[in-house]
């Protein structure tokens, strides 16, 4: 990707609000941010991870609850729920890159429901109903995230927006950093012949035990934000409902490619919000989906596209 | 709390019955794995199927047909559902599983995953979520038996022996005759087996189905327990993923054994310490991760 894609894209993240309904758009980015950490692992290491909402839903616990009952800015929750994330990370990484391919889904998915099953439990979460009415307080303990502007008689909560796109490029940059460096180039390694690697000298378990980490980070930096946009943390977002929908967003998209999970993750969000009447038909369409992706669309949209333009995406 | 005699093996024996469903279920896992080499995640909602056909049958087939006075009974559902979920299985294997043979197995675990949020998203648009229960208990099976330590309800009993044997039998199928060298052989290298002239892709729909009829078996077993609902399998298939992680895939005995043992684990934790049941089998996972990464019967790869 060049220089003026980047431009037109960064410019894209910044107008948008002004023509799309914000509260999506901020959806979107903390989705497109889980995705695109999902793909450090499936994309870029091989390794097909089945729970990651543990990550996702488990750092927005801790910073609801940093935010709400400790009274922190919303720039340390965020930062004490991605530290959260890499550490359950590290844990369940360690844990599952003992063993490989379809294991390491199976260990990824049964572990998330410990997760899952300690977030129904303890009184911490909050139990069925989570925690409701997490404040977004003040950035910096200067900025109002809850200031609302009025821009062509349209009222529009711009702070909370570009601190969300913020946290978002961020985030895209680390992983995009992780990706490109030498350290992306032993991932990618790993996942084209592993045996090959361990050849080469490298210690391909602990390559793998820090992509995870990195992925579970950003995992948890993306559901932390969420949880500041809707207030909310709850059992959805440690579900094995959730740890589905980021693999579907990725592989729609496109495994291992850049902007793939964009893509991915701006489908399934717009279908859902568009879809929202059918209630729990979603889950048949979201299940469909898949079907047909795996079937007939293996590559994604951008590996289709980047297949049409002969180029990587 | 007092640790009786009395309450551990009561608990024990519940485990049991929770015990059996879990070896059916990592068996049909493990034998389709064997084959085909991939995780079926629709198990789970092929067994919701199977205790939804019993449940269909017995209360909407009759009207249906235009005489509200037919029930499918229970043992019919015992042959129905698993021919109904199986021959499913095998059109599911035939139009969809067959094109993802030369991809990575990654791609047959996304689409059954795929799969199983269809089955149990329809499901759950015309069912109520908390579940329905399904009366249609034969009564000869109804009441107790004295086990001389315990009266043991006698459905849950036959429940166990039944399981047990179709277990067995699975497994001396695959392990002791004719047949069962061939899908060995075919698991080893199906390229070779084919050369012989045997038709390796009817046995591989064969035996997907068979798994499926297995996971179907199991639902109509576990309908007259608990309630028929849309959830029933996916909670189940978790942790009978956790089963399987435990006892390796590799071996169809290790399968049965494995989850003979969870359940009864399971049982035994719900009278030492209830909170943790929900979590013990995961826990157990983590504790053969770190002390044997194969699994118990895993051969290292």
């Amino acid at each position: 990707m060049n220089r003026y894609a980047w431009i037109g894209l960064i410019t894209l993240g910044l107008l948008a609000p002004y023509v799309v309904y914000p509260v999506f758009m901020m959806k979107l980015l903390c989705f497109a941010l889980f995705a695109l950490a999902f793909n450090l692992l499936l994309g870029y290491t091989g390794l097909l991870s089945f729970g990651h909402a543990a990550f996702f839903g488990g750092a927005s616990y801790i910073t609801g609850q940093l935010v709400k009952n400790s009274g922190l800015t919303p720039e340390l929750g965020i930062l004490g729920g991605t530290l959260f994330a890499a550490l359950l990370g590290y844990v369940v990484g360690s844990l599952a890159i003992r063993r490989q391919g379809i294991y390491f889904a199976m260990v990824t998915l049964a572990l998330a429901q410990i997760v899952y099953f300690i977030a129904l439990k303890t009184p911490f979460t909050g139990g069925e109903d989570g925690l409701q009415g997490i404040p977004r307080g003040l950035l910096f303990g200067l900025v109002d995230l809850n200031r609302v502007y009025t821009v062509h008689g349209r009222p529009l909560g711009l702070n909370l927006y570009y601190f969300v796109f913020a946290v978002f490029c961020l985030g895209f940059w680390i992983l995009h950093r992780t990706i490109h460096s030498p350290f992306g180039q032993v991932l990618k390694g790993i996942r084209e012949n592993e045996p090959r690697a361990v050849s080469l000298g490298y210690k391909v378990d602990r390559f793998k035990l820090m992509a995870f980490v990195i992925s579970a980070a950003m995992a948890g930096m993306a559901g932390a934000t969420k949880s500041l946009v809707f207030q909310l943390a709850s059992l959805t977002d440690v579900s094995w409902h959730t740890s589905g929908e980021v693999v579907l967003m990725t592989l729609l998209g496109g495994v291992g490619t850049v902007l793939g999970p964009l893509a991915g993750a701006f489908t399934v969000v717009s279908l859902e919000s568009e879809l929202s009447s059918v209630g729990s038909w979603i889950t048949v369409i979201i299940g469909g989906t898949f079907v047909v992706c795996v079937l007939l669309f293996r590559r994604g949209f951008m590996g289709e596209l980047a297949r049409l333009l002969k180029r990587t995406l | 709390m007092e640790l009786s005699f009395h309450t551990v093996m009561s608990q024990v024996m519940l485990g049991l019955n929770n015990g059996v469903f879990y070896a059916i279920l990592s068996l049909g896992l493990a034998v389709i794995f064997g084959l085909l080499n991939i995780v079926n995640f629709v198990h789970g909602a092929l067994y919701m199927l199977g205790a939804y056909v019993a449940l269909l049958g017995y209360t909407m087939l009759g009207p249906l047909l235009g005489k509200p006075d037919f029930h499918l009974n229970y043992w019919a559902a015992l042959v129905v559902a698993p021919l109904v979920v199986g021959l499913l299985g095998i059109g599911i294997e035939r139009t969809m599983l067959r094109r993802l043979r030369k991809f990575d197995h990654l791609y047959g675990l996304l689409l059954t995953f795929g799969l199983a949020l269809i089955i149990q998203g329809v499901f759950t648009n015309y069912f109520n979520v908390s579940g329905d229960a399904y009366d249609a208990k034969p009564e000869v099976l109804e009441g107790a038996v004295n086990l001389g330590f315990m009266l043991f309800p006698k459905y849950r009993l036959w429940v166990i022996v039944i399981s047990l044997v179709v277990c067995f039998s699975t497994w001396f199928v695959i392990e002791r005759t004719k047949l069962g060298s061939y899908l060995r052989a075919g698991t080893e290298n199906p390229e070779l087996v084919k050369a012989f002239g045997i038709n390796v892709p009817l046995m591989i729909t064969l035996t997907y189905g068979y798994g499926a009829a297995l996971a179907a078996f199991a639902g109509v077993l576990a309908a007259p327990i608990y309630s028929v609902s849309p959830v029933m399998g996916s909670e189940m298939i978790i942790t009978v993923f956790a089963v399987v992680v435990i006892g390796g895939m590799g071996s169809i005995m290790g399968a049965i054994i494995t989850g003979l043992l969870l359940g009864m684990v399971e049982g035994f934790t719900k009278v030492v310490y209830a909170p943790a049941s929900s979590t013990v089998i995961f826990l157990i996972m983590v504790l053969v991760l770190l002390i044997k990464p194969t699994g118990l019967f895993g051969k290292e790869s």
